[in-house]
Parts: structure tokens; sequence; C-alpha cells
């Protein structure tokens, strides 16, 4: 009896039951969570299982417009999540993107969970390859399996969590399957049991790729710390007017936080 | 020294960038996400199975060609919204009476007996217990039966998948009268909660089709307006059909009005962008999710506690202030008249024309910090300017009425008949947002100009359209 329970404590997703939802409180957090991912895919369903929030969620695309935040204590430690609006990408200018984007680059989350839909795997690795290129700490959860499995779609998660070097979490957040698994995850990447090797995009062009490899040199020179120099790159060469702006005024090195935070939303309902 | 240096290099990096951006040629962004569309499909290629055999042919498929058909797209859309609101004014009934008999028949009288007992000064009675906890009381017992039948049924469909295939019928609409696709996905929301739908917009790109969703979210009926709807429905339009079919009549009548404030926002919306926000509709991907099987259950009690007791206790809230400031009015004397009676009766001609009366433009004046709160308000204004005796207990003093019946013989005491019912609910649809909504506007559009244009273009709409309707309306019945 005795070293049944010893075993249990051993394993991660018996830490489960620390799962401490707090709901609003974000007090002296220890860790930044984000929670990124196409709309419709159960990002706020898993930030309300978290959290113990009861952010609006509905089957439709674009319900969350701006950031949620909420907090919950896992394993003695305080976690802040954040819940970005679902994107297709991070390449267009949309406010709803540049809000997901600008808090993946500048927020600068200690892991980035990525909500993605099963069902529409393909697709929803287009975006999933773009957060890679910004950050090397995430996390695939794989929502939706329930229906996956109704339509008869098999996804290997190992074999994806190799090609992509991240963890892959198979989940139903709707009836909460999967979020133990989830939370261990994040605390593996956290305390440095798992360590993210993120696929990175290959391209086929040679004049891309010399430009990309010469201007990544140049802003690590100046902004030495930064973990996702190459994406940077990319943008420039686009001619991004945000991220020139940041460059010039110097906020790419800095913690940035976008301003535009759940209670202004609740302010206004 | 060195943050001259540390400029110095960051132009550099943007100089760089600028001379690679000849070399790497235009087509950069499509090489971009060329190469992350054929990376993402081998990686899928590796881990995905799929069904061997597409399924025969999927029900949900079968569903989205019904749900968003040409020809059956909207009867089905008008259908639904018919039965949640017969199914709502149906079952509302006979809550509604129990509540109104628990706060008003046992509760209010036990308050009273404590004020005497403890001896409080009639005004400071008179403001808390007839003005704040009658207001108060009201609005609980009248908004929350329909609210708890209605939104769950609502959330429901909104769970099942039903909101973006109404926006896929709208969406063509939209983008006829020269507005944004998204917009019906706006006006959706705003059918919840208008000031909700105004933040919503920030999904949409343009500057020019954002304005024009903000502006006409308006014209989507919001929770606090439901209430309104369907109790004058009731009362006005139900009572002129045959007893058998009056749910159904009043059930329509509330479906017309909200299809209504559809078309009323299709109209500025071209109007809008035919003139002040000329311009030409821009193009976007609405994805329709798949349709997931509703949680019972939690759907029965997130819409209960997100949105019904939300809302609910936003009414009480504002509800409160208004009660005190009914009771004030109906008990502050300037010459002989209370400051409500010398409103009333200096705008009643006026109000005439339009087919209302002094009492509900005093009670929308009142009531603009919620929607929700206009009935309670016109009731007990009409009760205090009648002078009506045995109902109520003196100036000033919100009253609930026992049954819808007893609120239809205190309003046709005060002078009102079926035109003024069909006023009414038109005025509920076309005035001024409550004052939540306006600030958010101001908010979200960063400008005065816009959110007075969104203030009162709807008041003179609604000003217009009831003008109209009264001047015919005589015209016939003579």
């Amino acid at each position: 009896m005795s070293t049944n329970q010893q075993n249990c404590e051993t394993c991660p997703v018996h830490n489960a039951g620390n799962l401490r939802r707090l709901g609003i409180d974000m007090s002296n957090y220890d860790f930044v969570v984000a929670l990124a991912g196409n709309p419709n895919t159960g990002k706020s369903t898993v930030f309300n299982n978290l959290t113990g929030l009861k952010q609006h969620t509905g089957n439709w695309p674009g319900k969350t417009v701006a950031r949620a935040e909420g907090g919950f204590e896992y394993n003695n430690k305080k976690f802040k999540l954040v819940d970005l609006p679902g994107t297709y990408s991070l390449l267009s200018t949309s406010t709803d993107e540049e809000v997901a984007r600008d808090f993946i680059l500048f927020g600068q989350p200690d892991v980035t969970v990525i909500v993605a839909d099963a069902t529409r795997l393909e697709r929803n690795l287009n975006l999933v390859l773009q957060i890679l290129e910004i950050t090397d700490r995430a996390i695939l959860c794989l929502n939706l399996m329930d229906e996956a499995e109704r339509h008869q779609i098999k996804i290997d998660d190992r074999m994806l969590s190799k090609d992509l070097g991240i963890p892959v979490i198979p989940t139903v957040a709707r009836y909460k399957k999967g979020m133990s698994e989830l939370l261990a995850a994040v605390f593996e990447i956290i305390n440095g049991k798992f360590v993210c090797k993120p696929y990175r995009l290959k391209s086929k062009s040679k004049e891309l790729n010399f430009a990309v490899e010469k201007l990544t040199g140049k802003i690590l020179e100046e902004f030495p710390d930064l973990p996702n120099a190459k994406w940077v790159a990319l943008r420039l060469l686009e001619g991004d007017q945000s991220i020139i702006e940041a460059i010039r005024n110097g906020d790419l090195g800095k913690i940035y936080s976008v301003e535009r935070s759940k209670t202004e939303i609740d302010a206004a309902v | 020294m060195e943050i001259k240096n540390k400029i110095k290099n960051r132009e550099s990096i943007l100089s760089t960038a600028n001379n690679l951006r000849w070399e790497v040629g235009e087509n950069l962004h499509d090489t971009l996400i060329e190469s992350i569309y054929s990376n993402a499909s081998a990686i899928a290629k590796r881990s995905v199975t799929l069904p061997a055999q597409k399924e025969a042919i999927n029900w949900e498929k079968r569903l989205d060609k019904i749900l968003t058909s040409r020809y059956l797209g909207f009867p089905i859309m008008f259908l639904i919204l018919g039965i949640v609101f017969w199914v709502t004014v149906e079952g509302a009934n006979i809550p509604s009476s129990l509540l109104a008999s628990l706060f008003l028949d046992t509760i209010h009288p036990l308050l009273k007996s404590l004020s005497e007992s403890i001896g409080l000064p009639f005004w400071l009675d008179g403001v808390l217990i007839d003005g704040a906890y009658l207001a108060m009381a009201w609005v609980v017992s009248v908004m929350l039966p329909p609210m708890a039948i209605f939104f769950p049924l609502f959330t429901l469909l909104e769970d099942f998948g039903y909101l973006p295939r109404v926006s896929f019928n709208m969406d063509s609409l939209y983008r006829k009268v020269g507005a944004h696709g998204k917009q019906a996905l706006t006006m959706a929301m705003g059918f919840g909660c208008n000031a909700a739908g105004i933040v919503a917009t920030r999904v949409i790109d343009s500057p020019r089709e954002k304005l024009i969703a903000i502006i006409t979210n308006n014209f989507s009926l919001c929770n606090g307006r439901w209430p309104t709807q369907i109790l004058i429905a009731v009362i006005f339009i139900g009572s002129a059909a045959p007893a058998y079919l009056a749910g159904i009549v009043s059930a329509a009548a509330v479906v017309l009005i909200a299809v209504l404030g559809i078309v009323f926002s299709l109209l500025v919306s071209w109007g809008l962008s035919n003139s002040i926000l000329r311009g030409e509709a821009s193009a976007f991907s609405l994805e329709l999710p798949p349709y997931r099987p509703p949680r019972i259950l939690q759907t029965l009690y997130t819409s209960l506690i997100d949105r019904t007791i939300f809302v609910l206790w936003r009414a009480i809230i504002f509800a409160i202030p208004a009660g005190i400031v009914i009771w004030l009015v109906g008990n502050i004397v300037i010459g002989g008249e209370t400051l409500a009676d010398l409103f009333i009766n200096w705008i009643n001609p006026f109000a005439f024309i339009l087919g209302l009366n002094g009492v509900i433009l005093l009670a929308y004046i009142i009531a603009i910090p919620a929607n929700e709160i206009v009935i309670p308000t016109i009731l007990m204004l009409t009760v205090m300017n009648l002078g009506l005796a045995g109902v109520g207990e003196g100036a000033g003093v919100m009253f609930e009425l026992d049954s819808i019946a007893a609120t239809e013989d205190i309003l046709v005491a005060g002078g009102w008949t079926l035109l003024t019912g069909v006023n009414l609910m038109l005025f509920s649809l076309l005035h001024n947002p409550c004052s939540t909504t306006i600030y958010t506007i101001y908010k979200e559009t960063d400008s005065l100009k816009w959110t007075l244009v969104s203030t009162f273009l709807p008041v003179l709409m609604g000003l217009t359209v009831t003008f109209f309707v009264t001047q015919i309306w005589r015209i016939f019945s003579r």
C-alpha cells in the first residue's frame, strides 16, 4: 500500500492533484505561460480548465479578441496564464494577430502552449511552425482528439513530438482530458527535464537563406540575448513596420507587454 | 556616447535589411509562405493517418448544405429564433408571478414594517425600500425567468455551432452593402450585449469597416431589451390575436423586431459606405467550425452564471440608483408640480406626434445606464403621473404587478393603445445605446465625433420611424 503510494508520487501525472486554480489572482507569479493557436481550437477552454475562470467559450472563431489572463498554482509554483486571440498566422497585420505575436515575441513567456485542432492538423501546423520560429520553449496541445477519433483520424503523437522537437500532448479540453499531462509537460520544460529542440523552417531559396543568416548575425550583435533573431531578420526583410520600430527604439530587447488585458473587456461589458 | 553607438548600430541593422531586401527579391513573402506550407505538409504526412475511405456522405456536410442553403437558410434562421422566443414567452409566466408574489407580497410588507419599527425617516424609507428595493425586486421577478430560459437555449445553439452558419448566411448581404463580412459575427455578439459586440469589432482590420460595424451594432437587440420586447409583445400584440395563437403571435412579433434590426443595420451600413465612409468591402475567410454536441449541463450552468446572473446583477446595480432618481423626481415639488410631472406635461405634445407619451421619453432618459430598467420606470412613472389609487404605495414608488394582466391595466389606464405598444417596441430597437456601450464606443474609436454619431443616429432614426408609423397608422384608422 505504502509503496504503491510512493510510486504515485514520483509520477508527474499524480501532481495534477497539486493544481490550485487561482482565478484572477496573478500576484507574485514565478512563470508565465501563453496559450496560442488557431481560432476555435479550444484555447479558452484550456484556459478555463487551468485557472478556474469562466472566460466565455463558444463554438465559433474569434471569441477572444484581446488577451485574457489568469493564474494557477502547480507544484507550489505560481503561474500566470495568458490566453491569446486565435490566429491563422503571425505574418499579417490585424490587431488580434499583433496581440498574439507581440506577446510571444516581446512578452517572453516561459512556455508557450500551442493549442491545435487534431482534425485539421496540417493547417494548424502552419501556425505551429511560425511560433516555433519565435520561441524555443513550446508545447503542442493536440486538442479535440475525440473529434479526430470520430472522424477516424489517427495521429502518431510521438512521431510528431520527435519531428517538432517539443512535447505533444493529446487532449480533450471540453471534457478536461489530458490536462494533468499538459501541466506535467509545462513543468518539465520549466525545470529543464525536457529540452525543446524546435523544428526550424527550411527554405529552398539560397538567396533567402544567405540574407537571413547575414541579418541574424547583425541583429545578435546588438541584441545578444534575443532567442528569435532569425524570425526578426525575416520580418525585417519583409519590411514589417512594427519590428522596424522595435529595433529603432530598442524595445526588442526589453520585456514588453501589451496593455490590452482582460480587465479592459470586463470594464467594457 | 554609448547611446549614440547603440542608435548607430540599430540603424545599420535596418540599412542592411534594406539592402538585402533587394537581393532577396519581391516574392519573399510568397517564398516564405510556401516553405511554411510545404514544411507543415511534410510533417503532417509522417504522423497523421486519415481514414482509409472517405466517410460516405457525412451528416455534417448535409446539415451545412441545408442550414446555409440559399433558399432555406433564412427561413430556418427565422424559425429557430421564433421557437426560442415562443418557448421563452410561454415558459416565463408562471415563475414570474411566483417570484413577484414572494418579493412584493411577502418581503416588501416585511421590510416596511421593519423600517417602521426602527423608526426610519420617511424619505430614507422611500428611497431605500420604495425606490431601490422595489426596483430591484421588479427586475428580478420580471427578468429572471425569461433570461433563465432564453440564454441557455441561445447558448446551446452557440455551442452547437449554429452562429457561424448565421454569419455565413449574412456575409453576402453585408458585403453587398459595402461592409465587412465579419460584421455578421459582431452583430451576433451584439444580440447578447452591444458593449461586447463593439469590443468584438477588433477582428475587423479596416478602420472604415470597423466604424460601420460599431455604429450599426446598436441595431442588434441586446439582453436588456429582449425582456421589454417580450413583455410588450405579449401585452399588446399577443392579446390582439385569438387566445390560442397569442404565444405564437407575440413570439413572431419579437422575431420581426429582431429582423427589422438586422434590416436597419444593413440599410445604415449601406448608407454609411456610400456617404461618409465610402469604400470597397474587403475580403476575408470565415471558417465554419465543426458541429459539436452541446454539453447540456455545462451549458445550463455557464449560461445561468455567466449570462443570466451577470445581466441580472447589472440590472440590479443600475436599478438601485434609478429607483432613487425616480423617487426623487416623483417627490421634489416645484411650483406645486413634481419634477416628473413638469417634464412629462411639457414633452407630451411632442411625444403624441410620435405615438409615444411623455412617460416613455422620460423613462428612456432615466434608464440611459441600463435598458433593463426601462419598463419598471415606465410603470412607476405612469402610476405616479395618473395618480392611480389602489396601486403602488404613493408618489415615486416603483412597484411590481402580480400578473401581466395587471401591468396591462396600468398601461391602458395611462392611455396606451396597440399603437403605443408597437412604437415602444420600435423605439426600444432604435434609441441611443446604454451608457456602458457609449463608453465602450468611445474607447474603441477614440473619437468624440464617432461616439456622438453612434449615439444620436439611432435616436434620430427612432424618432423618424415612430413618427411615420404613427402618422400612417392614424390616417388608416380614422
